[in-house]
């Protein structure tokens, strides 16, 4: 992963975030969010993570990480339980991103969820002409061995958001450089340029309440 | 056969190691104890290590294992071994002498000077043997929170322990929220599964088939179960171990001959090592200690006494959690932590969770993991921090 315009992409993400929230960050990796957030802006921020290697590094760092799969382990928080709910680059290696999606609407009272986007032009140039599996620099896997299994573009994401009835507060594009830039409404010029997204939901007003 | 079990009355100061100390509490402050029976008087042992701070705010309390006790770091007098702990608990280790005031008890019902049934029965004069009050995890922890006011001590920076002193642990954190700033429950579970209790039925069989056992009396009649115990005790490591582990260890390799004796000698390394277990067991642990200890872990169900709903034993928790389990512990394997996390996130506690990789099964807690210690020391440093406790000297 590119860790400069991951850095970047996470100050974004910390930016939406309100002072002393409760905070809780799904697939948080070696804490970098919950400690930035901790410090930053006194927030009570918890992590869910896979890897064995991760959790460890965050439990000997002092931060409140729990090893656990977002596929499965998402269901035991209570609703409304946190001010926000945070999905970093990691929705795509999620076995049912719309059952977590749901569970994340639920469990925060807003969601941040950011997510490589798949119809980045660099993404379909190489599928387009190289006919090879792409690899970019968020997406740097090779097809057989790659965690990314749900890969989407910003439309995509927009029509998931549609389709399960949350609300998109902010969204935001975020090319090749990190720069940042907001979108009032993602059309097809950002799902072209845009290399990631950031979108800040809340939920809808009909949206029915996961089993 | 004489019994060369040595109560912790008779123990001199051995190894020039500091005393353990010992304190009776007046018959009036009787332990009032699940089943309904009061004990009286009761009496801890304990030790201590390390210094209590003027705010009395660094207290750390160890709960020991079933066949622990107060002796956690430094050397064991009756062993004249390291203590259970003594590769985290010291100066400079984890759990850090210089900075923590570390309190280990004998639980209620042991047999290293706390009220057990190897000790003398006031009301009689006699041994309690089996008169003794079956004991639950909880009358361990209620006896632990009378030392703890014994000692002044309001509210405790730390409480730790591992299989059953991670029940223990539990306990605290459900009964005593506001006396718990942190808690380190590891290897352990909120319930002792159907699995377990028929390990422990298998151990408590061997002690009472031993005829020397003499329904629970062998303190009067001059004998001791030792095969009895000794068996429990080697069915028991089984359970702490690991396939792997002891394959690694010993694999088939044979004891001190080239070929098998066609005989029932110790052939193997594994049997060898298993006899040493129970033979070294038998000289520092009470058979009646084992099955009443044993008897409180079978009864230990956390959620069954809130209700059934385990989320409800940590409602609104101030706790600050960190457990721990290893992926080769089959006695109180990963999900059973997971079940406790769960429990704690819907209770929207402060919690970490870490498993080990090891193949040293449940017993891993006790031996030297570099990866643990560092984990565990983030944790405390951490909870430290939040707590306003200085920095290591």
């Amino acid at each position: 992963m590119h860790m400069v315009e991951l850095r970047k992409e996470l100050l974004r993400i910390a930016e939406m975030v309100p002072a002393s929230a409760r905070v809780l960050d799904v697939g948080c990796g070696q804490g970098e969010l919950i400690e930035f957030l901790t410090r930053t802006k006194s927030a009570d921020a918890r992590g869910i993570e896979l890897s064995q290697v991760g959790v460890n590094a965050c439990v000997a760092k002092g931060l409140p990480v729990i090893q656990g799969d977002a596929d499965t382990d998402l269901r035991d928080y209570p609703a409304q339980s946190f001010d926000v709910a945070i999905l970093s680059q990691t929705i795509q290696a999620t076995h049912k991103p719309a059952d977590v999606l749901h569970q994340l609407l639920r469990i925060g009272k807003t969601v941040i969820v950011s997510f490589p986007n798949f119809g980045f032009w660099r993404v379909r140039l190489r599928l387009c002409f190289a006919g090879r599996m792409p690899k970019t620099g968020l997406l740097s896997h090779d097809w057989h061995d790659t965690p990314n299994i749900h890969l989407c573009t910003i439309a995509d994401f927009v029509a998931l958001t549609r389709q399960i009835g949350a609300t998109i507060e902010r969204s935001l594009a975020v090319d090749e450089s990190g720069d940042v830039r907001d979108l009032a409404q993602p059309g097809y010029w950002d799902n072209l340029t845009a290399e990631s997204a950031i979108f800040l939901l809340k939920r809808g007003p009909c949206l029915p309440t996961p089993a | 056969m004489s019994s060369t079990f040595q109560p912790y009355s008779a123990m001199s100061n051995a190894a020039g190691e500091e005393a353990g100390q010992s304190y009776t509490f007046p018959p009036d402050q009787a332990l009032v104890l699940d089943s309904g029976d009061r004990l009286a008087p009761l009496t801890l042992a304990w030790k201590t290590f390390g210094t209590l701070n003027v705010q009395r705010s660094n207290a750390f309390l160890l709960c020991h294992a079933l066949t622990g006790d107060q002796y956690a770091a430094g050397t064991n007098p009756h062993t004249g071994k390291p203590g259970w702990w003594a590769s985290m608990v010291g100066p400079g280790l984890p759990i850090d002498t210089n900075r923590f005031f570390v309190i280990c008890a004998n639980v209620v019902g042991g047999c290293m000077g706390s009220s057990g049934p190897h000790e003398t029965a006031a009301a009689t004069g006699m041994p309690f043997g089996l008169n003794f009050p079956v004991i639950t995890i909880r009358d361990m922890v209620r006896a632990q929170g009378m030392l703890i006011d014994h000692l002044k001590i309001d509210s405790l920076f730390c409480v730790a322990g591992g299989s059953m002193g991670g029940m223990q642990v539990l306990e605290w954190a459900a009964n005593y929220p506001a006396r718990v700033f942190s808690a380190l429950p590891i290897a352990t579970a909120a319930k002792h599964s159907a699995q377990n209790i028929a390990f422990h039925e298998v151990g408590r069989q061997a002690i009472m088939a031993d005829p020397e056992w003499g329904d629970g009396d062998y303190i009067t009649k001059g004998t001791n179960p030792r095969k009895g115990l000794a068996v429990a005790r080697m069915a028991a490591h089984i359970t702490y171990l690991s396939e792997a582990a002891l394959h690694r260890k010993f694999g088939r390799s044979l004891q001190d001959r080239e070929a098998v004796s066609y005989r029932f000698d110790a052939d193997f390394q594994v049997e060898s090592y298993l006899r040493h277990q129970g033979s070294s067991f038998v000289e520092r642990f009470d058979a009646n200690s084992y099955l009443y200890i044993t008897r409180a872990m079978d009864y230990f169900d956390l959620a069954a006494d809130h209700g059934g709903v385990l989320a409800n034993a940590f409602r609104k928790t101030p706790t600050r959690f960190c457990l721990v389990s290893f992926t080769s512990d089959w006695l109180f394997p990963t999900v059973e932590s997971k079940k406790i996390v769960h429990a704690l996130n819907a209770a929207g506690a402060n919690v970490s969770f870490v498993e080990f990789e090891t193949d040293r099964g449940h017993d891993a807690f006790l031996l030297d993991l570099p990866e643990m210690f560092q984990t565990l020391r983030g944790f405390i440093d951490a909870a430290a921090q939040a707590r306003g406790l200085a920095a290591k000297a």
